[in-house]
């Protein structure tokens, strides 16, 4: 009966989401008078689980599952869930878990809610909140199915403390072959990915020029920010597509989004609009970014950023 | 090669979003339908096969007869045949349900969806349909390339790409990246006249049992106004960042 959640890790190490979708689980558990049981697939240490609310670790190691495929995770989970009875399975927005939910709920007969932001009211009725049209509103769910799946949004319920001792019990599932094999995996090292970052610097058309991201570079830098860009930019090809953040490019959920040169296009907005704090940087004090912004400099980016850049360091070596 | 595109019709980027009937329907009242953008891109990649790989291409929906001006632009934009699934879109695996039930006889070696639409963002409809067909299944795909009975894809990562070999049927989630925005077809008055005389079939639903039900919307509170900062006073920023903001 217990809820089984996905705690996913990179290189045997839990990515933040982990410990953000076992608080979710346990906010859930506690509903529904059950436990908290995680499944890892090749984690190293899970005991920091237990800090979340986890009561119970299945822990799979196997090099067979070294290399993440949708398909078979979502076996592994399956089998997980299978044998503790689940009646509740909670996974993250990470890129993976939104490729191997759909598969899981075919396999589960479960009913799947993406992009859930808090708890369900109770429950009985199991009434799930999840951002719908790109942000622009709340889709307000029931998932009506005996076993249900629920995709928790990066960054909208955030890390709860729940002290618990998590034991851990080695699990071996079966696992199948299947008919998609990864070839390569091609991953900047050393540099913030905008789906992991707490804080991302996004450049638009503003900056006139591919040759003037290096003060953007620079201000993600010192705040351990990843660089993202508008969807112009991206199509005028001065920054990779994967830079590109809107509602036809990446979502963007982190604690602090800076938008220096950038309009704020609707379908800008929208895709960033999960981010908690908004600062925007722009010439034009007409720009519709003002609008969605909690915070605005009036002024050019180019006299702006770099003085920025300066007061960061300041107080970078001042709070050190 | 056969190809089907599953072609969702959604509100335009810029529609204003608002809800009606005490905020449980999505209210469409002067809202601009089109393929949605996903979708859109995924068209345009089959388009490519069709000319330099001799591919079939046959687009669906699941939808009332609303839904039929944008499967139509889709048969402008140079598909062969539409299919529409005389059903409302109630879920994700409702409308998968019936995009099998289509896809399953009718022999299509490839499926091409859009990672997820941009009214609902459900993004679960590819992985659905891909799981009841028992076919192969690649999302957040940004390029694709078949060659006989083998496919290459490129996924998109958290952080990066990812290359996989994988082998027809297939189904994908399609996004920007499968085509350039700049590839994107405006359908021409040959195009749009030729479409009429395409077939559009309606077909009649299954039996779909819907998993999740909308119990209503809400639309985000209003924001409060935002703090300006002098260029000249950015220390003030930091300050702000740091002791109100508390995100530095």
């Amino acid at each position: 009966m217990s809820v089984l959640v996905y705690t996913e890790s990179e290189e045997g190490k839990f990515k933040k989401v982990a410990f953000e979708v076992a608080s979710y689980a346990k906010a859930v558990a506690d509903q529904m008078g059950t436990t908290v049981t995680a499944l890892t697939i090749n984690a190293d240490e899970v005991s920091e689980l237990g800090t979340y609310g986890v009561d119970k670790v299945l822990k799979v190691n196997d090099s067979k599952l070294d290399m993440f495929n949708a398909k078979t995770y979502a076996n592994v989970i399956k089998q997980a869930a299978e044998k503790e009875g689940t009646k509740v399975v909670v996974v993250s927005s990470s890129a993976d878990s939104k490729y191997l939910a759909p598969l899981l709920a075919v396999g589960l007969d479960a009913g799947y809610a993406s992009n859930v932001v808090e708890a369900p009211t109770s429950a009985s009725s199991f009434t799930v909140k999840r951002t719908a049209f790109t942000n622009k509103a709340f889709n307000f769910s029931t998932i009506d199915t005996d076993v249900k799946i629920v995709g928790v949004s990066k960054n909208a319920f955030g890390l709860k403390e729940n002290s618990a001792s998590a034991a851990v019990e080695d699990f071996s599932p079966s696992i199948p072959e299947n008919g998609v094999h990864v070839e390569s995996v091609d991953k900047a090292t050393n540099t913030v990915t905008i789906a992991d970052a707490e804080i991302v610097v996004s450049g638009g058309r503003g900056l006139k020029g591919p040759e003037n991201w290096g003060m953007i570079e620079e201000l993600a830098e010192v705040l351990g920010a990843a660089t993202a860009c508008s969807k112009p930019v991206s199509d005028l090809g001065w920054r990779p597509h994967s830079e590109h953040v809107g509602q036809t490019g990446k979502p963007v959920a982190a604690n602090l989004y800076i938008a220096i040169g950038i309009s704020g296009a609707i379908q800008h907005l929208a895709g960033i609009n999960a981010s908690k704090v908004k600062v925007v940087i722009n010439s034009d004090p007409e720009a519709p970014f003002f609008k969605a912004a909690d915070y605005g400099v009036v002024g050019d980016a180019f006299e702006v950023v770099p003085k920025l850049i300066e007061k960061l360091k300041e107080f970078k070596a001042q709070n050190a | 090669m056969k190809i089907l595109v599953c072609i969702s019709h959604v509100p335009d980027t810029t529609s204003k979003i608002n809800f009606t009937d005490g905020d449980t329907k999505f209210d469409t009242n002067g809202v601009q339908f089109v393929i949605n953008p996903n979708d859109e891109f995924g068209l345009t990649r089959a388009m490519w096969f069709k000319e330099k790989q001799s591919a079939s291409v046959d687009v669906i929906n699941v939808g009332g007869p609303e839904t039929e001006p944008t499967l139509r632009k889709a048969l402008a934009i140079g598909a062969d045949t539409a299919i529409r699934v005389n059903t409302s879109a109630t879920d994700g695996f409702a409308v998968a349900k019936q995009l099998a039930n289509v896809a399953k006889d009718g022999g299509y070696d490839l499926i091409i969806a859009g990672r997820e639409s941009i009214d609902y963002n459900g993004g679960m409809v590819p992985g659905m349909l891909a799981q009841l067909l028992g076919a192969n299944f690649v999302t957040n795909c940004i390029s694709l390339e078949v060659d006989g009975t083998n496919a290459k894809a490129v996924r998109e990562i958290d952080g990066g790409k990812e290359t996989v070999s994988t082998t027809l049927p297939l189904v994908i989630g399609g996004q920007k990246g499968l085509v350039e925005e700049s590839d994107l077809r405006i359908p021409n008055m040959r195009g749009i006249m030729q479409a009429r005389q395409k077939p559009l079939n309606v077909v009649e639903p299954v039996d779909a049992t819907k998993e999740t039900s909308t119990v209503k919307f809400e639309k985000p509170e209003p924001k409060g106004a935002v703090k300006l900062v002098s260029p000249d006073n950015l220390d003030e920023l930091v300050n702000l960042l740091h002791n109100e903001a508390k995100v530095i």
